[in-house]
């Protein structure tokens, strides 16, 4: 993690380039994770691509069910130079899960993209190839969010193969 | 359930899309010449697991390769969510069930760094021996696969003798030869058994020059070589942008090891050389995995050799169950005991992300906690998944015999793509 006088200048950075895209600065042990909004979130990887965190590591979807808004995406970036990881995390709702896909400028988070679409619905405006990876393509619904629940796949047997759904058409 | 009539059901958008599919609508050109789209897999030898592949070829040239994934997804990540945090540590290990101790070093990594446990060092040592081993035992099992791939079955029956001398040695010290559930949130359930460091320091007597035969036996091969040598490389650049990592990066020549770099579980004490290779072609490819084998060993003798006494799993009651003994004569242990068995542990909220250097590239952990015993969101960021996307830019404009050995190099392993 960065020490306070690097993150006090990368957050400066972020305001630099806009103004209002930091919302907050989250330091648990280990790790820093600067919160930023949805719309501004490729040009704030840009902001510490140039800073020195040229490595999109990883991209994860979270659902912070109960707590609003619900969703949510992390961006782990690495600087190989310093050896030193940083976060950028951003909420979105349920209701307008849109938000920027980073895969045009950033290859390596095309998969998990494309995962976070397909376990939480998250809709990446932008993502080249935006369809399920894990799940069946005419799967219904977002199998990691919070409230899905879980055991609710009916079995299929001789006696119940007209009534469970989807699976002869 | 209510019956549904299958006559007055909608379609879903994806059959209609699958309806309106003919044949002669498929059929793709370039120029004047017609492309050939194959299907490849998911069940197909060379895939390695339920891999499939969507190759569009030109003749026998591959333009273009689209792999899709899915087919062993098992919904572990939903599953370990459903669990206390030491309970979810055997579903985690069964993602990439080729390399399960990283699994549960990166898992628990996560949840110790949230709860801010000191490891004793004995644990880390005994971490850092069983992840040698298990990166070993991996390796051992991509070359043995691979050269079956290309032709060269002997090497498979001799990789997986020595893999099967690592079982033995992780059936001793855990009880399980897979799947071993040793690594716990704190250090290590137990210490190891009488006799184990005796039985690993023969293996490692024995290992290098194995390793060597095994490459005397691909690298004078010349069918091996043929479809190995300068076939697919990548440069670092590309290689990076799509996130590769982990030896298919330091065959391209990029010398970044996580166990170097940003060392966890006292790898710094240890002196041990990163294999590189020059072209990243799948010659390299393989080279570079045939050399970690043997610095695995320099790493297991040397931490064998300084293995320090003392426990191997934190002494915080909160986190790790108290020794049987004690049980019988102290009340407070048995409360321990108790809530620890039925609630399991309470994590502090936050969220923690914990990479390390995996067999395939770099193995990350995220784990969210809400602050009850269960975890709110256990993510593996797997090298698999990632490294996967390279796969398509190496392979275009490569025959598909190439591509087969390409995959192979790439060792993919869908356990871990699909969790």
């Amino acid at each position: 993690m960065p020490d306070a006088a690097t993150l006090e200048r990368l957050v400066g950075a972020l305001k630099a380039s806009d103004a209002e895209s930091v919302i907050d600065t989250v330091e648990t042990p280990g790790r820093v994770a600067i919160e930023v909004k949805p719309e501004s979130i490729v040009g704030s990887l840009e902001v510490l691509r140039a800073a020195g965190y040229e490595f999109l590591a990883s991209v994860h979807g979270v659902d912070y069910y109960p707590n609003e808004p619900r969703l949510g995406v992390d961006y782990e970036l690495l600087s190989r130079e310093a050896c030193d990881r940083i976060a950028l995390t951003l909420r979105v709702s349920t209701e307008d899960p849109h938000l920027p896909s980073v895969t045009p400028a950033w290859p390596c988070a095309n998969n998990q993209e494309r995962e976070a679409f397909d376990m939480f619905g998250l809709i990446f405006d932008g993502h080249p190839d935006l369809r399920r990876i894990l799940m069946p393509e005419d799967y219904e619904g977002h199998p990691q969010r919070r409230d899905f629940p879980i055991g609710g796949e009916p079995v299929l047997f001789t006696h119940n193969e007209h009534s469970v759904p989807r699976w002869f058409e | 359930m209510s019956t549904v009539d299958p006559a007055a059901r909608e379609l879903s958008a994806y059959r209609k899309m699958e309806e309106s599919i003919t044949i002669s609508e498929t059929t793709e050109f370039e120029g004047d010449r017609e492309l050939l789209t194959l299907n490849l897999g998911p069940h197909h030898p060379a895939t390695h697991g339920v891999l499939r592949l969507l190759v569009t070829l030109d003749g026998e040239v591959i333009r273009r390769l689209q792999p899709i994934y899915g087919y062993l997804h098992t919904g572990i990540e939903k599953t370990a969510e459903q669990k206390s945090y030491w309970k979810a540590i055997p579903v985690v290990e069964r993602m990439d069930y080729v390399s399960y101790y990283f699994n549960a070093m990166a898992y628990c990594g996560a949840v110790e760094t949230l709860l801010e446990v000191e490891i004793p060092k004995r644990a880390q040592y005994l971490r850092v021996i069983h992840m040698e081993l298990n990166r070993i035992m991996s390796h051992l099992v991509f070359l043995g696969t691979s050269a079956l791939d290309l032709g060269a079955i002997s090497v498979w029956w001799y990789c997986f003798r020595e893999r099967e001398t690592l079982l033995d040695l992780f059936e001793m010290s855990s009880g399980q030869r897979m799947h071993t559930r040793y690594f716990q949130i704190g250090g290590v359930i137990e210490d190891i058994p009488d006799g184990w460091i005796e039985q690993v320091r023969k293996f490692c007597a024995i290992m290098p020059e194995r390793a060597d035969i095994y490459g005397d036996l691909l690298n004078k091969n010349e069918i091996f070589l043929q479809r190995q040598r300068d076939v697919c490389p990548l440069p670092v650049e590309k290689l990076r942008e799509y996130g590769v990592t982990g030896p298919l990066l330091r065959a391209a020549g990029d010398p970044w090891d996580l166990r170097k770099t940003m060392p966890y579980s006292s790898y710094e004490e240890f002196d041990f050389q990163i294999p590189v290779g020059t072209k990243g072609d799948n010659y390299d490819r393989y080279q570079v995995r045939l050399a970690e084998v043997k610095e695995s060993i320099k790493i297991i003798v040397q931490a064998l050799d300084n293995l320090p006494d003392g426990p191997t799993i934190t002494d915080d009651r909160k986190i790790a169950l108290p020794p049987r003994h004690e049980l019988a004569t102290s009340m407070e242990a048995l409360i321990h005991h108790f809530k620890l068995v039925t609630e399991g542990m309470r994590v502090p909220a936050g969220e923690a992300y914990y990479p390390i250097e995996g067999a395939r590239g770099e193995l990350g952990c995220f784990v969210r906690s809400d602050g009850s015993s269960k975890p709110a969101r256990v993510h593996m960021r797997d090298p698999s998944l990632v490294n996967m996307q390279a796969a398509p830019a190496a392979t275009e404009g490569w025959l598909i015999a190439d591509m087969l050995a390409t995959v192979a190099m790439f060792d993919p392993i869908i356990g871990g793509i699909d969790r």
